[in-house]
């Protein structure tokens, strides 16, 4: 499968300039325009080419280890009243889905004849993964992550270095994702000429959303023919947490076209969306621009970017990514907060049934999954079969897991 | 011709440059960017730059985003904006505002550009929306007279730039660096390149923006622009003050200092 991996789909797709419906598109500096045009091109070209495909697909397999299992949680879907199917991108390696995305990108700055890679990481998921892309690729690699990110994610600022990345701790405004995402279209704008900026989202300025949708459309294409495999058929409902998006993206593509499938977003809901302390883009934000993209957007009354809050690093973000604002104005995929609380209570949940410790970020597609199963039971008539996209592990998490629950040993 | 054109016109004919010199709106309060633009125009700034802060401004350097996360601290609202616009316009000098195109979709279009207008404003410098993206301003700043100035850029192809500033009214913005805005001890080499591809396809003046710092770069600049626009640097000596009194003294000098290198134009 992995080797068929950029082979077209039918499917949703943006207009040339990158307008979901009234989403996406281009807000940026005219200095960008000619490398946003070059990657467009490039990424257009490399599509189309069988050998950049085999070569994406080989890495994907020999590297990345994909395709991912999908795993019958038999233990944890006897909990939730539901056959939960786990997607295990949380077994790729680096541990999360990001690395498909990086290894695209990593193999199309090659491409461009670019040798530096500069990227902006919340919760480090995407920074260890670019630095390894970078390792492997021998580019040079700068991560720009928010100060207050850095901290409670000292584990993965320290893996970076290892993978011989510089990280560079962001300190203007709220010192999180998008600070970080601000500071490299900085860097951007003034290093263009040799520098490609590997987002991490399926968010930013076309062809970023499409270009990043492509290259980790592989978890939904495996996961809906091992669902096949495994079940005889397609999956009542898909399930995945929706930061700026990707990972949902990545699994919803490929079930886009099969109408009798749900497609559920997760959305961190913080304190709960009333509270104003969440980073629930659709459910409690407005259309808007942020980091070149017209999407949902979490601001206030002037259009100034509100602070978002989630005890998840990697859904700390203020935005989302147009194809998901599409998918939601559409009503073809649904979005739902899920609270702090929640997502640690489907957290220790699936620790304590599966043996599997989740990044938080997943365990907001756990906790979704656990709140949908019983209505989608009741309208169903019958157990529903759900695909969760497990799409990272909790390793970097351990601290903020600890503190949460009480569980760490308390220093001398 | 709209207000900027004149004075560049006028400018033109006495053999130099304008000097455009930006501030953010309430930095360090409403009252007391009025001051200091005030101050500005006083000491021999031609037209003010009013820039409307925004939470993730990804074009201007640390010392604009200082002074803008400052303004937004202060509680301003686009609407105080307008407030010093119609303030600094009363001194005469010809006012355009900066900002990013969030606050003015947030603000509402048409409405922004109806009390832009009636504030007294000449247009609007975006620096994240490209002509491609701006239907919606083009109908309103058509609608209520304002002038639109996009940005043009070294790496912007000849397609583009012809695009662009077919797009544009009052003049063009050249960035003179690839990079943020802030002072740099050298400005760009690739500006007055810049500068003449933009010229061989517009009558527009031109305006050379982002790393202008000094009376001598100015005068560097004056040799090739019509416009030298001069931001981060002024906002430094508000920045950096320890009394509003210091800062605007230090703004007058620097203006005065800017003043003189726009008259004496190094060819």
């Amino acid at each position: 499968m992995s080797a068929d991996a950029l082979a077209p789909v039918a499917g949703p797709q943006p207009d040339s300039a990158g307008h979901f419906g009234r989403f996406g598109g281009r807000f940026v500096p005219e200095a960008l325009v000619a490398a946003l045009d070059e990657l467009d091109g490039a990424w257009r070209t490399a599509m189309a080419d069988e050998s950049f495909r085999a070569e994406f697909g080989a890495l994907l397999r020999d590297y990345a280890g994909t395709p991912s299992l999908l795993y019958e949680a038999r233990r944890f879907s006897a909990k939730v009243g539901a056959r939960v199917l786990l997607k295990r991108e949380d077994l790729n390696h680096t541990g999360a889905h990001k690395v498909r995305n990086v290894l695209g990108q990593a193999l199309l700055t090659k491409r461009m004849g670019k040798t530096r890679v500069i990227a902006e990481t919340g919760a480090g998921q995407h920074g260890v993964a670019t630095a390894t892309a970078a390792a492997l690729f021998d580019l040079e690699c700068v991560v720009y992550m928010g100060q207050v990110d850095t901290e409670r994610q000292a584990l993965n600022v320290a893996r970076m270095r290892m993978l011989g990345a510089t990280v560079v701790p962001v300190t203007n405004g709220s010192r999180t994702l998008k600070d970080a995402m601000n500071e490299a279209m900085r860097d951007w704008v003034a290093n263009v000429d040799e520098t490609h900026y590997l987002i991490g989202t399926a968010a930013g300025p076309h062809p970023f959303p499409a270009m990043v949708r492509d290259f980790v459309r592989g978890i939904g294409d495996e996961a809906r023919q091992q669902c096949l495999d495994l079940t005889g058929g397609l999956p009542d409902a898909v399930t995945a947490c929706v930061g700026g998006g990707s990972n949902a993206l990545g699994i919803f593509h490929a079930f886009v076209g099969d109408e009798a499938v749900r497609l559920y977003g997760f959305e961190a809901g913080g304190d709960g969306v009333a509270t104003g302390r969440h980073a629930a883009s659709i459910t409690g934000g407005s259309a808007g621009v942020l980091h070149g993209t017209r999407t949902y957007v979490l601001q206030d009354a002037d259009g100034q970017t509100l602070e978002s809050h989630s005890i998840s690093a990697g859904l700390d973000y203020p935005g989302v990514g147009p194809e998901h604002a599409w998918l939601h104005d559409s009503g073809r995929a649904t979005y739902l907060p899920v609270t702090d609380d929640e997502a640690m209570a489907a957290f220790e949940l699936l620790c304590r049934t599966e043996g599997i410790i989740p990044a938080i970020e997943s365990a907001h597609a756990l906790a979704g999954t656990v709140a949908l199963a019983p209505k989608l039971a009741a309208e169903l008539g019958r157990e529903p079969t759900i695909v969760v996209n497990l799409s990272g592990r909790g390793d970097k998490d351990v601290h903020t897991a600890g503190d949460y629950f009480g569980i760490l040993d308390k220093e001398r | 011709m709209s207000r900027i054109g004149v004075a560049f016109d006028k400018a033109r004919a006495d053999g130099r440059a304008l000097l455009v010199g930006c501030m953010p709106a309430g930095f360090p309060t409403v009252e007391g960017s009025i001051a200091a633009m005030t101050a500005m125009v006083e000491a021999g700034v031609d037209v003010i730059e009013v820039e409307i802060p925004y939470s993730d401004p990804v074009m201007d350097g640390p010392v604009i985003q200082k002074a803008s996360d400052i303004a937004l601290a202060g509680g301003v609202r686009t609407a105080d904006t307008m407030r010093v616009v119609e303030a600094v316009a009363a001194t005469g000098a010809p006012v355009v505002t900066m900002t990013y195109w969030n606050p003015v979709e947030r603000y509402g279009v048409d409405v922004f550009a109806r009390d832009l207008a009636s504030a007294g404003g000449t247009g609007l410098i975006t620096p994240d929306l490209i002509p491609d993206e701006a239907d919606e301003w083009l109908a309103a700043s058509d609608a209520h007279g304002l002038d639109r100035t996009f940005l043009v850029s070294p790496s912007s192809t000849d397609a583009r730039l012809a695009m662009t500033v077919g797009h544009c009214r009052g003049f063009v913005y050249a960035t003179a660096v690839m990079g943020v805005t802030g002072a740099r001890a050298r400005t760009s080499d690739a500006a007055p390149t810049l500068v003449s591809r933009t010229r061989a396809v517009t009558d527009l003046p031109v305006g050379v923006g982002l790393g202008v710092g000094t009376g001598a770069q100015a005068g560097t600049v004056a040799g090739y622009a019509d416009g030298v626009i001069v931001g981060s640097a002024l906002v430094r000596c508000v920045l950096d003050a320890s009394s509003e009194a210091e800062g605007l003294a230090a703004l007058r000098t620097l203006s005065a200092e800017l003043a003189e290198g726009v008259r004496n134009p190094v060819r």
